[in-house]
């Protein structure tokens, strides 16, 4: 078995308090969420304002959004393996 | 006459051994499916362009618009024409690869993504650090390029010893790993939430007291609205591995000129 596994089933059965990993998840998820507003945002305005470059624009807007949200993710699997 | 609701757990991502239990080739379900879509990926390929034409029509013609995508939205953008000519096999490669393998996660008796567990975004990002670490090293030669990637120019000494570490880290170490683990992640938060979706609507359903009953038309809509959400995100996440790729390849040809 891999040792996430064997991780996740040790943490259920010796915590008293379980759902920290939630906890833990809905922390980390502040700031990549307040991040891709910020990105998405900034994307809107600048093809507000020049149109002409909307197909780099958003290249860009998803390059962004997948830095930013890779923090978010790995807070979700940091709460299953620990 | 009210069960007890299993939630899914991350006991779902390792099921028993199906066929050469014991052995180190052991296949349980989700290496079937791992199987089932690289072989569906590969015979869908080969059934599009068997007999070329000019004009494409049909299946070929769905297939060269998917390849068309890669090329003029990824590679071109990014890499430019030549280079972008270069790295395209591979990038499209890549980015057919993860689609099709994430494309199980909404099929329905199949259900899981083959990404959701570590291993197969683990060897293609492996494959996306070789690859630009390649065409850096053999553009640069080794220390140049290992200067060039780490060391910002035009900032005072001092700073130096802060921004080296954290460039080296975030070049060499994270991007690999943030490849693997965005890919992974989304994969299984979304397998988790529809099978909470679904099962919920299931308890809901024939196992709840009898107020529940009424949650399940609720719980079956949002398994709906999340099967179209995962939708976007197989497709979308096909695309950011493909596109992050282009760039760390772009970012190794071009370390000189930060």
């Amino acid at each position: 078995m891999s040792l996430s596994y064997m991780a996740a089933e040790l943490a259920q059965t010796t915590d008293k308090v379980k759902g920290y990993g939630a906890v833990g998840y809905g922390l980390a998820a502040i700031g990549p969420g307040i991040g891709v507003g910020i990105v998405v945002g900034k994307a809107i305005e600048g093809i507000a304002r020049q149109p002409e470059l909307q197909g780099t624009i958003r290249t860009n807007m998803f390059l962004g959004i997948a830095f930013t949200e890779a923090l978010a993710l790995i807070g979700l699997v940091a709460g299953f393996i620990f | 006459m009210a069960g007890e609701f299993h939630a899914p757990s991350l006991s779902d991502f390792f099921p028993p051994a199906v066929l050469f239990g014991g052995t180190p080739f052991e296949l349980n379900r989700l290496m079937l499916v791992r199987i089932i879509m690289a072989a569906v990926l590969i015979a869908v390929m080969l059934l599009a362009f068997r007999s070329p034409k000019l004009v494409p029509r049909g299946l070929q013609n769905v297939a060269e618009y998917g390849l068309v995508f890669v090329r003029e939205q990824i590679c071109f953008e990014v890499l430019g024409k030549e280079s972008g000519k270069k790295y395209f096999p591979l990038i499209a490669s890549i980015f057919f690869a993860v689609l099709f393998l994430n494309f199980s996660s909404i099929v329905p008796f199949l259900n899981i993504s083959s990404n959701a567990r570590i291993g197969m975004p683990l060897v293609l990002a492996v494959v996306a650090y070789i690859t630009f670490n390649f065409v850096g090293i053999k553009k640069y030669g080794f220390w140049k390029y290992m200067r060039s990637s780490i060391v910002v120019p035009d900032v005072p000494w001092a700073m130096h010893i802060l921004l080296i570490p954290i460039e080296f880290i975030s070049t060499f170490i994270l991007r690999p790993f943030t490849l693997t683990v965005r890919l992974m992640a989304n994969m299984l938060a979304g397998h988790v939430m529809l099978v909470l979706f679904f099962s919920a609507t299931q308890f809901f359903l024939f196992d709840g007291a009898a107020w529940m009953k009424g949650l399940s038309p609720f719980s079956l809509a949002g398994g709906f609205a999340f099967t179209l959400f995962e939708m976007l995100v197989i497709f979308l996440q096909a695309y950011v591995f493909a596109l992050l790729t282009a760039v760390y390849i772009g970012l190794a040809q071009h370390a000189d000129s930060h």
